[in-house]
């Protein structure tokens, strides 16, 4: 992305505010995403933890298709973000069932009854779902965790926004800030999780769950850009 | 390595070891299914605190084996070394609730806390009094800011006995509390490992130890420890378990303890008394008496080769405590 994207560009154009058939889409895509990357998630946890990651968040998404199949017409984003929440919550396990379905549960919350999203209301979601995984996994910036991706996106969403940019600009900035955020963690030693006992033994390993949040945001944005 | 395991269908492992643990067992505990925990066959007990405990599979008999009169209410098993979901801890916090609120024992792993925490939220949401008490016995691992804090291993079959005791002795929640606290303050436990375990649905090793190597400080998940050695023979091996463990309480001369010698589920009995041997013989060196004592196979990492050494500090109040009845499928005495 460049400063000179306009408002106006085909893709700010195309869905200028996120409605429940966006939200259910970018989840079916997720879902495919996380199931492509099951091996490679499964690998990065194997090398700094436990390495059932991708396998622990392939079941949750998979467990959330039908469920999506079942929603009553006229839904909301909220309706389907708290649907994914619980689904989550009870079939992920590990860490990472209770730090995204927390995240989606309050996204959820945030967003209210709201039949659609706009470029605002994209950052409260996004800044819910973050504040949310800190609340549950009290992990800071510089941990070696998810939050690692998370905060980047959301200050980047943040600033997209508060510069003008549609939802679609402020998806890209929030994906592109998660890849960035995602690769920064390959250093640092891990201070939560599985990963910190490994001390020193950790660092040239990027951490799983800043790869399933660089994952999904970016499933996010390419809904957007493809639909 | 070969896995060579004596399983069906690896999605199938732990159903069908619950299946199994119902048949056998049947005369102690009920076990549902969907959700899955395993409760005492006379849950609720009415006015009694209700003990839950639970975490991944694989390290049988925690905590199903622990089921029973004077130890848990309910154990939760997820599936092998992940932790269960807040939707059936919430089930059998609601199986076990006899109107004097329950605790939730949870060994300090991440996944762990946080699915039991989240269970507990929505558990107090229904109007049951939960409190949770985090068992973080092991010093190989440094309790900082800079890791998720000590792990909880073997010590938590004693915190699940003496806790047990003092629920069924009908103390309050408040005291079943504290007990549990003091259990977990006065016991350190180091581990070590000498092959590594496979999880079956993985299918390789967790991890890889070259033939003259062993761990110290092995996790019950084959998280690294403190430092891969090469082979001793097992009274170095336990100096090495024992050194860090004594200077953490400190333990010190006068000191009675109870001893406590664990397999990790692929070591032979004969090999758990050498090492039961050696600590007994470095504790009396300092003045420590051992005066209860635990050997066998209690908190185990699937097949992984090695032992844990756990030191408890007692008191009259937590020997009182030990020697209480207790039927459970793994630690029976006393009825």
């Amino acid at each position: 992305m460049t400063l000179n994207d306009q408002p106006n560009s085909a893709l700010a154009d195309a869905a200028p505010r996120l409605d429940a058939a966006w939200t259910v889409r970018w989840i079916r895509r997720s879902a495919e995403v996380l199931a492509a990357n099951r091996a490679a998630l499964n690998t990065l946890d194997r090398e700094i933890g436990d390495g059932d990651h991708g396998e622990n968040m392939d079941r949750g998404f998979q467990a959330v298709l039908p469920k999506l199949d079942a929603l009553a017409e006229g839904t909301t984003p909220g309706a389907v973000l708290k649907l994914v929440a619980t689904t989550l919550i009870s079939t992920v396990g590990g860490a990472a069932g209770p730090l995204y379905g927390t995240a989606f549960l309050k996204a959820a919350g945030a967003v209210g009854a709201a039949e659609s999203v706009d470029a605002a209301a994209l950052v409260v979601l996004l800044t819910a779902a973050r504040d949310g995984i800190v609340l549950r996994g009290k992990a800071e910036e510089g941990d070696k965790t998810m939050i690692d991706a998370w905060t980047p996106a959301v200050n980047a969403a943040s600033s997209a926004q508060a510069a003008g940019s549609a939802v679609g600009t402020v998806l890209l900035a929030a994906a592109d800030a998660a890849a960035d955020g995602a690769q920064a963690t390959e250093p640092l030693v891990a201070r939560k999780g599985r990963a910190s006992y490994l001390g020193e033994r950790a660092i040239g390993h990027r951490d799983p769950g800043s790869q399933s949040t660089l994952l999904l945001l970016r499933a996010a944005a390419d809904v957007l850009a493809t639909a | 390595m070969v896995m060579k395991k004596l399983i069906n269908d690896p999605k199938n492992v732990v159903n069908e070891a619950v299946a199994g643990f119902e048949a056998a067992h049947g005369d102690i505990v009920r076990v549902s299914h969907d959700p899955m925990f395993i409760a005492r066959s006379d849950a609720p007990v009415q006015g009694k605190v209700g003990i839950v405990s639970g975490g991944g599979s694989g390290h049988e008999p925690l905590h199903g084996g622990f089921v029973g009169y004077g130890m848990l209410d309910a154990a939760v098993p997820g599936a092998v070394f992940t932790s269960p979901t807040p939707d059936p801890i919430l089930a059998a916090t609601q199986a076990v609730d006899g109107g004097a609120g329950v605790l939730h024992i949870v060994k300090n792993y991440t996944g762990d806390v946080l699915n039991f925490e989240t269970a507990a939220d929505l558990a107090g949401a229904e109007g049951i009094e939960v409190r949770a008490v985090i068992i973080n016995d092991d010093v190989a691992v440094k309790d900082s800011l800079y890791t998720a804090g000590r792990r909880g291993v073997a010590g938590t079959v004693l915190v699940e006995k003496i806790t047990g005791a003092a629920a069924e002795r009908g103390e309050d929640l408040d005291t079943v509390v504290a007990i549990a606290e003091k259990v977990n303050s006065r016991v350190r436990t180091m581990g070590v490992a000498l092959t590594p375990c496979v999880v079956p649905h993985a299918g390789e090793p967790s991890f890889v130890l070259a033939d003259d190597e062993i761990e110290i400080g092995i996790g019950i998940h084959g998280e690294p420890g403190r430092e891969r050695i090469k082979l001793e023979p097992a009274d170095a091996i336990v100096d090495r378990l024992l050194g860090p463990i004594l200077e953490d309480l400190p333990f010190v001369s006068g000191d009675e303890v109870l001893l406590f010698v664990n397999g990790l589920g692929g070591t032979p009995q004969i090999e758990l008394y050498i090492v039961f041997r050696r600590a007994a013989e470095v504790l009396a060196e300092k003045g420590i008496t051992v005066t209860r004592s635990l050997v066998g196979n209690y908190t185990t990492s699937l097949e992984m080769a090695g032992t844990s050494i756990s030191v408890l500090k007692l008191d009259d109040e937590l020997t009182g405590l030990w020697d209480a009845p207790v039927q459970t499928a793994a630690l029976r005495w006393g009825r």
